[in-house]
């Protein structure tokens, strides 16, 4: 419902610029992740959007209304953090109603919107425990409860999934996905390290790094178009291949970079080299090459694969699959 | 084999003694309390005497002077903890939470003030309570002991609430908790443990206090307990009321037994348990 704007916002604390100027329109109703290697200033970012932390210069608004000054209450947003941060002595049911307590509600309209949420979350028989008698899952649907129960404008989470375990992370990353779609009114901001979890989520992913924004774009543009090397190897996942030196010469360009599945085994020219290892994830086979580069080529095959490690073997890229980088790391 | 009974033996020992010279005083009180008569000079180490003569005199005689100073020292005590809790509260939230310049500088002044010994202190300080005019009045010593417990009690609550998640405080921000609101609503719950603490071991000092508590008051319906003990008199000027004295003694331990019992069952650690992860 809320069309979040920052112009030119900085952050620093003291004399460290945490965040350098970033210039972002995230538009009502839209799922934007913010993803970045640690230390990039994602979370710092959405703590500004919270109110969390004040913004040194620049400025946010939200549905054209400046709300730098404007308590984290009253920006209409919710807030889902990393350690689900419940009140450890509230009952499910108080965790999800104190919000709207605080802002005096009436009982009756508490109690009709707690049950509401606690139904969606499916965590309703669990509305009388304490949450140290809950599983992590079971506490961060609370957390998300306590969220959806503010009725917000803007839902923000940071690294909501970082504290569960691999299971558990793909069935939350699936009811988060759900609440998105039966809330499209509402605005989504997720901050997260893993770019699995940004591709699979995001209507659109902002890449930062130290502070800065590398670029903007829904998964697939930045998967197949990425602007700079920085997004071009932390989206997708295994690593995109970077080539420099004579593999990269004889396609004018200072480095450049192929996707493992855009490489193949060819019978003659391309590179010769040979296979040092094979991962066998049964649907799909990485083979790793050593052509003589910085690091072994990955190469993706469907099936499992025809070539035994050690085997001498020639690769090469698809054709207009390659992506070229100049020297400072922009794309060509 | 042997270094080990050795060293369980030298344990026990060491136990045994501990817990023999922190209990002996108070075990030779009972037994002298319930002594009568020439049997409080014979030196016995079991009980060879039952009379409850002494606490009769403590109670009843002297005109109820003895209640009236028990009395004393519970609304005194009390009202100390309360006043000093209070206080270290919320200077607690600021100096664990609120970003300010000199932070660290007045937590360090705040433990320098508890290392004045009383007495360097005494005679400003008396002249303050002269000047605000409760020289005599409880208010004097709830005065006096709440600055005295305050350092001690802001310490331990500012490093206990420093511990505390600041993910949990954030999230009340988020739901729109003032700072009040979420002092009394989120943390004091979750800080009953050290609440306890030290709200007792205020509460023991303030109970215990005998210099303050003679040099502010003056009158025997205003003194506190420990004032009040040595002030017994005995039938004559030359006599000490030992029995007497040792009766009280028990009398005003005995409160101090009872609070130590009953919060001793809510001092549960882990209350946070559950709030965030790990």
């Amino acid at each position: 419902m809320a069309n979040l704007v920052l112009k030119n916002v900085k952050k620093s604390f003291g004399s460290v610029n945490v965040i350098k100027g970033v210039d972002l329109e995230i538009k009502s109703g839209e799922f934007m992740v913010f993803v970045g290697p640690s230390g990039c200033g994602k979370s710092t970012l959405l703590r500004l959007i919270a109110g969390l932390e004040d913004i040194t210069s620049g400025t946010l608004s939200f549905d054209g209304q400046v709300v730098n000054a404007l308590a984290p209450s009253r920006r209409g947003i919710a807030m889902v953090f990393q350690s689900y941060a419940l009140y450890p002595h509230m009952t499910v049911y108080e965790n999800m109603a104190f919000g709207m307590q605080l802002s005096g509600g009436s009982k009756d309209d508490i109690k009709t919107r707690v049950e509401k949420a606690a139904a969606l979350l499916q965590i309703t028989p669990y509305l009388e425990r304490l949450p140290k008698q809950l599983s992590g899952g079971q506490r961060q649907r609370v957390a998300i409860g306590r969220a959806i129960v503010r009725d917000p404008k803007v839902f923000l989470f940071d690294e909501p999934l970082s504290n569960l375990d691999a299971a558990l992370r793909v069935a939350t990353r699936l009811e988060i996905a759900k609440l998105h779609h039966s809330m499209n009114s509402v605005t989504m901001v997720y901050v997260t390290h893993d770019q699995v979890e940004a591709m699979t989520l995001a209507d659109r992913i902002c890449v930062l790094r130290d502070g800065l924004v590398e670029q903007v774009g829904t998964p697939l543009e930045l998967y197949e178009n990425p602007t700079n090397i920085f997004v071009a190897g932390f989206i997708g996942s295994p690593k995109m291949n970077f080539l420099e030196g004579k593999f990269a010469e004889s396609y004018k360009a200072h480095t450049i970079g192929v996707r493992s599945e855009h490489m193949e085994f060819v019978k003659k020219g391309g590179w010769q080299g040979s296979v040092i290892h094979a991962e066998k994830m049964g649907s799909d086979t990485y083979s790793f090459v050593d052509v003589g580069s910085a690091e072994p080529i990955i190469i993706r095959e469907t099936g499992t694969s025809r070539h035994d490690v050690n085997a001498k073997v020639s690769v090469a890229p698809m054709d207009g699959k390659v992506h070229r980088f100049a020297a400072d790391g922009k794309a060509i | 084999m042997a270094m080990k009974y050795l060293k369980s033996t030298a344990f026990y020992v060491l136990v045994v003694f501990i817990v023999v010279q922190a209990l002996f005083p108070f075990y030779y009180a009972i037994i002298t309390s319930f002594k009568s008569g020439s049997h409080i000079f014979e030196i016995t180490y079991l009980p060879n005497d039952f009379s409850l003569q002494n606490y009769k005199d403590v109670l009843f005689k002297g005109n109820g002077t003895f209640i009236r100073n028990f009395w004393n020292s519970i609304v005194i005590a009390t009202s100390t903890v309360v006043l000093s809790l209070f206080i270290a509260v919320t200077a607690s939230y600021a100096l664990s939470r609120v970003r300010f310049r000199g932070r660290s500088l007045m937590l360090m002044t705040i433990l320098a003030v508890s290392m004045f010994p009383q007495i360097a202190v005494l005679a400003g300080l008396f002249e303050l309570i002269k000047g605000l005019g409760i020289y005599n009045t409880p208010y004097a010593l709830i005065f006096a002991y709440t600055i005295f417990t305050l350092p001690f009690t802001v310490w331990v609550l500012t490093t206990f609430m420093r511990d505390l998640p600041i993910e949990i405080e954030e999230a009340a921000i988020v739901d729109g908790a003032t700072p009040w609101v979420i002092i009394r609503r989120v943390f004091l719950p979750l800080m009953w443990p050290a609440l306890v603490t030290t709200g007792l071991l205020a509460f023991i000092a303030a109970w215990n206090e005998f210099l303050f508590a003679l040099t502010f008051t003056s009158s025997m319906d205003t003194r506190t307990v420990p004032v009040g003990i040595s002030m017994l008199s005995g039938n004559s000027e030359h006599e000490i009321p030992w029995g007497m004295i040792m009766a009280a003694s028990v009398i005003v331990t005995l409160p101090l037994i009872a609070l130590v019992l009953i919060f001793q069952r809510k001092i549960i650690s882990g209350l946070t348990a559950g709030g965030v992860k790990g």
